[in-house]
């Protein structure tokens, strides 16, 4: 180790105690970043303890990323430095629970699986059924900003998180928002800290809005020949008096993928083979709750705008077989990134009528460069195109990177959003994760010199290099 | 106050821009500006309305020049302040730009200037069966900017969310000049959430030339319930029986019987007088669900000893349920000369223990206090009438509320739900927020408006910059000892 390495390790351990505070290497190894190594791991106890590392960093400058479990750590641009992996997975505390105001605060080390747990008792959940949902952290998906295909129903984070406390790089312990389900006193700076990828500050108490969670669920898997019926159903849903929870699309590819293994991330799930219609386009509705009266609506309803749209078919999926597939498609990121050893997923946003040219787009990118490709995309117009290469060597990498410029473009033309998701370490030296460079860039710099002048905060992994 | 004076050769320049008519300067006709819907005051030194975002650049190019401070105005129906000249300067008036720019029916957005009036959003809308969700009782002249910059909230956004959850784009002109887009008409914009930042900034960190908004579809059915009580207490309690029972309502608004006899006796909209309380509850969605949810609510109002619940069976019916409720600050307007609307949210689960609280509060001040609220919430609206000419009761009042301000926060709540910090309640804001928390939003004030030129003296109480964190610790002590209420603040107005 590095005489810096050991005078940090010496003084974190002084902060945080000797159990929690860390140099061995497969402590290191699980917290790489891009192939770039932390010096020393440190798993703080508070947001004090939080602070006085900030201060340390901060006069040394040394840069810190935040982590959770883990599970998106290879999110975001390569960072251009790392000396500490800061790790809050001990900061798991339920802080207050009110189930009957709907309202929860927690720790940002908290799992999800567990909260989950938490407030099934109280019959309620949140609305977040993102990927690698048995390890991740509820700071670490705030903070990666991953979207969940309950979204349709329930809106994401920024919708139900009420407010925050974090620790800033200037070493300040702060909080915006509150507790209540309505607040305007103040600015909302724990909206900023969503999708932030840690390089604003760590969030150290997280307040959300519950839900009741809906006596039943139903899923109906309708499919076409094309994608274009896909799209076609999902506006008519859209536009129709039902309210879907979840609304999806899947590509046949992706569908079969469904077909397939359990995802590693979940490997207890129920195999779903033969009764998804496949090789086809399929559209995912899934319906929580409601009279006998409002579940035969929605069977009629679904039923109509099926024939309309000319489908080739409909299942719906009973008690046994709903929860194989909802884990699946909670789990389609870690299902992807098991698929091909330089899976490529990008993130695209764009209004939904854009959506069909963003699948022609991403199938002419595929076949140009040779490139297996599995989409899945939301209903709101969020899509991820994923390529699956076989392998990963100069060439694929090359490939890669055109196939994901060319989306990038594709998506600013629609107009729109695009960025890199996961991807192989070595594809972020040869194209940028974040795609077309914003007009606000200047005053999201400006943020960025507020919440972290010395630039200690998991530097080089966001937007523009922040 | 400090009143800047502007000299005659900027003025003229200012004139260029917009054209003579375009700027008031008049001191009679600068008092209409004085005003907005709160007990507050604060006159501009002059009043420009521009007619497209070029000008307001130009205007924001001009006060930095000449060192003008500027605040935006939408229609003035703000209740906390937001729009008033607290330092003077140029109140930009946005009510030109009321333009309706575009709307995207397949993908459901509409592209508005600043000061379109939300409800003509909705009406323009509603032939393709959509409206803009966000609905405020002022929705018949409020403005979208100024929703924007309020975060307005309203009866329904129970169901549907508030300003933030349906603006997804804005343009701004920033206090020196510049013109930036943010946030983006698709969804999941790369980067940090500015548009999340900007709504609620109570027109401090930027000026809304252009929003992009969320059109949501029109429910197929809507059911319209009013549950009469005997007791405040049971309508408070089935307040949190409803919210505890997992049940959301598209709207819950409560109303108290001092409130019912003074409504009823000036709109005679069929309100039952001897009641103590009643619930307008509002249930929308496909006819099964709204069918399923119209008899759940039925079943709670009566177990929690609702004396009788009216459904309206058709739209007359409905509008007459609700006409009570949406005149009813104008009703308790006329019971005294004057009248302080109170803004504060707590958790559901103590409505009915904050309710009687109050009225304590009121009682001990001698007023009595109506209650009209958005009660499915928690977002409370205490309404205090007073008679400002008698000495004695405005600082009464200013009392009163800040004594129920500071209940609100004892129960884990907040000090304002929709209305904003403004300039009624900056110096309330340390009791709720540390001396860190306000630095932070000092700083990121300063980051957008560094020369402090738009809206100053607003939402954050004055004193310590961003540059000075040391010394914060023991200043903040002293701000915290005299933050009283806004009494101190209005002293030099004249009498609302
Ligand atoms: C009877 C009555 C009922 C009300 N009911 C509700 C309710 O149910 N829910 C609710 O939330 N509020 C309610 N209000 C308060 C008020 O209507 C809202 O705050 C509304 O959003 C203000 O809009 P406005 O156009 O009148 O803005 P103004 O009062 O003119 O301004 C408000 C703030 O917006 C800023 N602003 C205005 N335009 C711009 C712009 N283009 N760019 C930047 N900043 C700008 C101003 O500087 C100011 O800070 C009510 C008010 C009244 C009088």
């Amino acid at each position: 180790m590095s005489a810096i390495g050991e005078k940090l390790l010496g003084t974190l351990t002084g902060i945080a105690g000797e159990e929690n505070t860390s140099v061995n290497a497969p402590d290191i190894a699980r917290y790489v970043v891009d192939g770039l190594a932390p010096q020393v791991v440190v798993r703080p106890g508070s947001a004090e303890e939080i602070a006085e590392i900030f201060r340390l960093c901060a006069a040394d400058k040394l840069a810190v990323i935040p982590a959770g479990s883990g599970t998106k750590l290879r999110m975001g641009g390569p960072p251009t430095r790392y000396d500490v992996a800061l790790v809050l997975t001990r900061m798991a505390r339920v802080h207050a629970y009110d189930a009957g105001d709907l309202t929860l605060s927690v720790g940002p080390g908290a799992r999800l699986a567990d909260l989950a747990t938490l407030l099934e008792k109280q019959r309620q959940f949140l609305p977040l059924a993102v990927p690698f949902a048995a390890k991740a952290t509820i700071g670490g998906t705030v903070a990666s900003g991953i979207d969940s295909p309950l979204r349709q129903g329930y809106g994401t984070t920024r919708d139900f998180l009420l407010g925050a406390e974090f620790v800033t790089g200037t070493a300040t312990i702060a909080k915006s928002g509150g507790r209540v389900v309505k607040n305007v006193a103040g600015y909302d700076l724990h909206k900023l800290f969503i999708g932030s990828l840690g390089t604003l500050g760590v969030l150290t108490r997280l307040n959300f809005k519950t839900f009741p969670l809906p006596e039943s669920s139903r899923m109906f898997l309708v499919s076409f020949a094309g994608a274009s019926g896909a799209l076609d159903l999902v506006e008519r849903i859209v536009r129709s008096p039902i309210e879907p929870s979840s609304l999806d699309i899947l590509s046949p590819s992706l569908a079969q993928l469904f077909g397939g293994r359990a995802p590693s991330t979940d490997p207890g799930l129920a195999p779903i083979d033969s009764w998804l219609p496949s090789p086809e386009w399929v559209v995912a509705a899934g319906f929580g709750g409601g009279s006998a009266a409002l579940q035969q609506r929605v069977a009629d309803e679904m039923a109509r705008m099926a024939a309309e749209a000319k489908a080739s078919g409909t299942v719906l999926l009973d008690d046994k077989k709903r929860p194989a597939f909802w884990g699946q498609l909670r789990e389609a990121v870690p299902l992807l990134l098991d698929a091909s050893p330089g899976a490529t997923i990008l993130r695209i946003g764009v209004l939904p009528k854009c959506m069909g040219e963003i699948f022609t787009a991403a199938q002419s990118s595929a076949e140009r460069h040779g490139l297996p490709l599995a989409i899945l995309a939301r209903a709101a117009g969020a899509i991820y195109a994923a390529f699956l290469p076989e392998k990963v060597d100069e060439d694929t990498l090359g490939r890669l990177a055109l196939a994901a410029n060319e989306m990038s473009e594709a998506a600013a033309a629609a107009p729109g959003f695009s960025s890199i998701l996961y991807c192989p370490a070595q594809l972020k030296g040869k194209t940028t994760v974040w795609g077309r460079e914003r007009a606000d860039l200047g005053l999201m710099r400006k943020v960025k010199q507020v919440f972290d002048p010395e630039g200690i905060l998991s530097p080089g992994r966001f937007v523009g290099g922040i | 106050m400090t009143q800047r004076r502007i000299n005659p050769e900027a003025i003229q320049e200012l004139e260029r821009i917009v054209g003579r008519e375009q700027v008031l300067t008049d001191p009679t006709e600068l008092r209409l500006y004085e005003y907005d819907g709160s007990v507050e005051t604060g006159r501009p030194d002059c009043v420009v309305f521009p007619a497209n975002k070029g000008e307001v650049v130009a205007i924001a190019r001009w006060a930095n020049r000449h060192g003008v401070p500027m605040v935006g105005r939408g229609a003035g129906t703000g209740l906390s302040g937001g729009a008033l000249a607290r330092e003077g300067g140029v109140q930009v008036v946005f009510s030109r730009m009321n333009h309706i720019l575009a709307i995207d029916y397949e993908n459901r957005r509409a592209v508005v200037e600043p000061g379109v009036v939300n409800m003509d959003l909705s009406r323009a809308v509603a032939h393709a069966g959509l409206h803009y969700a966000p609905d405020p009782s002022s929705q018949k002249a409020c403005t979208i900017g100024g929703n924007v910059a309020e975060n307005a909230g309203g009866p329904h956004t129970l169901r549907y969310g508030v300003t933030t959850n349906h603006v997804v784009a804005l343009e701004v002109v920033l206090p020196d000049g510049e013109l930036v887009r943010i946030g983006g008409a698709a969804p999941d914009p790369t980067g940090y959430d500015l548009v999340g930042l900007f709504v609620g900034s109570e027109g401090t960190l930027g000026l809304v030339v252009e929003a992009t908004v969320k059109l949501t579809r029109l429910p197929e059915t809507v059911k319209t319930l009013l549950a009469v009580f005997e007791t405040a207490d049971d309508a408070t309690e089935t307040v949190a029986a409803l919210t505890a029972g997992g049940i959301t309502p598209a709207a819950c608004e409560m109303m108290d019987g001092w409130t019912i006899r003074i409504v009823e006796s000036w709109i005679h909209a069929g309100l039952p007088t001897d009641a103590g309380a009643l619930l307008l509850i509002e249930v929308d969605g496909a006819r099964e669900a709204a069918e399923e949810q119209a008899a759940a609510m039925t079943e709670i109002c009566g177990r929690n000893r609702a004396r009788e619940v009216r459904v309206a069976r058709d739209e007359r019916e409905r509008e007459a349920l609700w006409k009570g409720r949406k005149n009813a600050f104008g009703a308790l307007g006329r019971v005294a000369p004057d009248s302080y609307v109170q803004d504060g949210v707590i958790p559901r689960t103590r409505l009915p223990e904050a309710l009687r609280r109050i009225g304590e509060i009121g009682r001990k001040h001698g007023f009595e206090v109506g209650n009209v609220f958005h009660a499915g919430d928690g977002n409370l609206h205490p309404m205090l009438c007073f008679d400002s000419r008698e000495p004695g009761q405005f600082e009464r009042v200013i009392e009163t509320a800040r004594e129920i301000i500071t209940l609100c926060i004892e129960m884990g709540g907040t000090i304002t739900g929709e209305h904003g910090v403004g300039m009624e309640k900056d110096r309330l804001m340390p009791l709720l927020f540390s001396e860190a928390d306000l630095t932070l939003m000092r700083c990121v004030r300063e980051a957008f408006n560094p020369l402090g030129l738009l809206n100053p003296g607003k939402v954050l109480p004055s004193g310590k910059g961003c540059g000075e964190i040391r010394v914060l610790s023991t200043m903040s002590q002293a701000g915290r000892a005299e933050s009283g209420g806004t009494a101190g603040r209005s002293s030099g107005k004249s009498q609302p």
